[in-house]
């Protein structure tokens, strides 16, 4: 605030309180004429026989308002309000939200603490880590991956066996810190609406299911000069790459031949966003734990530690 | 001044009533509207791309501000779950400020980059899709329906009249900008960039 608006400010503040203690002090008692009038009432009349007293002030009402404009006063002193004043005890909302958050800050790290130096796996043993990543789960993932951690179409299942970007404790742990991008190019220039359906086709068939339209044969050929060079020769896909394996019936993106058509004719962007930097990597660690123990991992023992 | 001659004359009465409600504005609005820190854009807060323009326009029109505030206050509990508070130089382009004031779904002022823009088209044509749980309605004809790319010029230069500082290649390039996008490329763009502007903080 300019200086000039911080003495408009204490002028206009300081007018106003001397203003209503004017108007209490002039409202204490009957004065002027009003005093001299014999009855006690404003002389209005209404109705026939309505009429108004003309009392001074209750006397417990104007020192409840005294009361008030000497607390107004010795807040006005105290907090910031007279312009750019701050007040001597110094207090501003930004040091009140940042003093909150740093006890909240020691509080989670002490709570975090006891979790740093186990990894995941160990974690997954560990009920109150358990319940501790469950509530992280429901803030941060369940939107995409849905409260049971099933997914929905375009966002994995989580507690299936099967993983895009490897199902190993380090792999999970990667995604969850560094995000995901899964992208697949659109292919409908190269193939044609005939070649799509070609393909989709092959596709379905890997996995021992009939397609409505296409001839798989054709569809193979073209299979293995695109589609190898992600989603492998036999089609199990590349965990490296993101490319899912498309042998194995389940379906990121939908699985009639009319949701593998729009995978194939215009591609697909999956984005898992990077979640290390937000939350730390404690609870990165504890999200790891709970999506390990959804059932879905593999590659992991749990027997024996 | 006899208290019969204000009780019987409701004009002055009136004008008296007027200067005792402004001096509370006097003093709380009036040296707001002279801040710079409320008319200068907060660091990293750039005018609205032509798209997230129109976006913005879909978000008015649908109504989303009855059921999503853009005001997160400087409270923990609210910090820890949308990110930094609101400032007010983040919203100084803003005709009118989506702040809201009930939140039947969360607040979205830093909702950009959350989600995917996948995510947002289908949680945008069926909520239920993606969160089960969801009693968000589904907006599935912004899809099917074109952004005017006729009117998007004019939005710059009555905004630029207002103090957004367009610049004529802005306005110039706006129409081509908006021509042939869904109503939900707008809003996935508007909502992918809302917050964005924070990240530059740290």
């Amino acid at each position: 605030m300019s200086s000039g608006f911080s003495i408009f400010v204490v002028v206009v503040t300081l007018l106003n309180i001397a203003a209503a203690v004017w108007l209490l002090l002039w409202m204490r008692k009957r004065r002027g004429e009003e005093s001299s009038t014999a009855s006690d009432t404003t002389g209005h009349v209404w109705d026939g026989d309505l009429c108004e007293y003309n009392n001074p002030l209750p006397r417990w009402w104007l020192w409840l308002f005294i009361l008030s404009v000497i607390f107004s006063l010795v807040y006005l002193v105290l907090y910031p309000g007279m312009g750019n004043a701050r007040g001597t005890l110094g207090w501003t909302q930004q040091a009140q939200f940042e003093a909150m958050q740093a006890e909240q800050e020691r509080k989670s790290q002490a709570m975090l603490a006891q979790f740093a130096d186990r990894s995941p796996v160990e974690l997954t043993r560990d009920p109150q880590a358990l319940a501790v990543g469950r509530n992280l789960f429901a803030n941060n993932c369940a939107a995409c991956h849905g409260s049971d951690g099933r997914g929905a179409i375009g966002f994995p299942n989580l507690t299936d066996n099967d993983w895009l970007w490897g199902g190993e404790p380090d792999m999970i742990e990667a995604s969850i810190r560094d995000g995901r991008q899964g992208v697949m190019a659109p292919w409908i220039d190269l193939l044609g609406p005939k070649g799509v359906d070609d393909v989709s086709a092959y596709v379905l068939s890997l996995s021992g299911r009939k397609a409505v339209s296409g001839n798989p044969a054709t569809g193979k050929a073209q299979f293995e000069t695109i589609c190898v060079v992600c989603h492998g020769v036999d089609g199990t896909g590349n965990p490296a790459l993101g490319a899912p394996n498309l042998a194995d019936n389940i379906w990121v993106y939908g699985g009639s031949q009319l949701r593998v058509n729009e995978s194939i004719a215009k591609g697909r962007m999956g984005v898992m966003p990077e979640h290390g930097e937000r939350l730390g990597e404690v609870r990165v660690k504890l999200l790891t734990a709970y999506v390990i123990s959804m059932g879905g991992q593999h590659g992991v023992t749990t027997a024996g530690l | 001044m006899k208290h019969e001659v204000i009780e019987k004359n409701s004009a002055l009465l009136g004008v008296l009533i007027a200067v005792v409600i402004s001096i509370g504005g006097l003093v709380e609005v009036v040296p707001l509207a002279a801040s710079s820190e409320m008319t200068q854009p907060a660091p990293g807060v750039e005018p609205y791309t032509a798209l997230q323009l129109e976006g913005r326009d879909i978000y008015v029109r649908e109504g989303c501000y009855n059921c999503h505030s853009q005001m997160i206050r400087p409270l923990r509990g609210e910090t820890e779950r949308y990110g930094h508070y609101s400032l007010a130089g983040e919203s100084v382009y803003d005709r009118p400020f989506q702040f809201g004031s009930k939140r039947t779904g969360p607040d979205l002022a830093r909702v950009g980059g959350r989600y995917s823009d996948e995510w947002h088209r289908r949680h945008l044509l069926n909520p239920r899709d993606l969160v089960p749980e969801s009693n968000m309605p589904g907006y599935p004809w912004l899809e099917r329906r074109s952004v005017d790319a006729s009117q998007t010029p004019k939005k710059l230069q009555v905004l630029r009249k207002l103090g957004v500082p367009y610049t004529d290649e802005q306005i110039a390039a706006a129409a081509d900008e908006v021509q042939n996008r869904s109503e939900m490329d707008a809003l996935v763009a508007y909502l992918q960039m809302l917050g964005t502007a924070s990240q530059t903080w740290k």
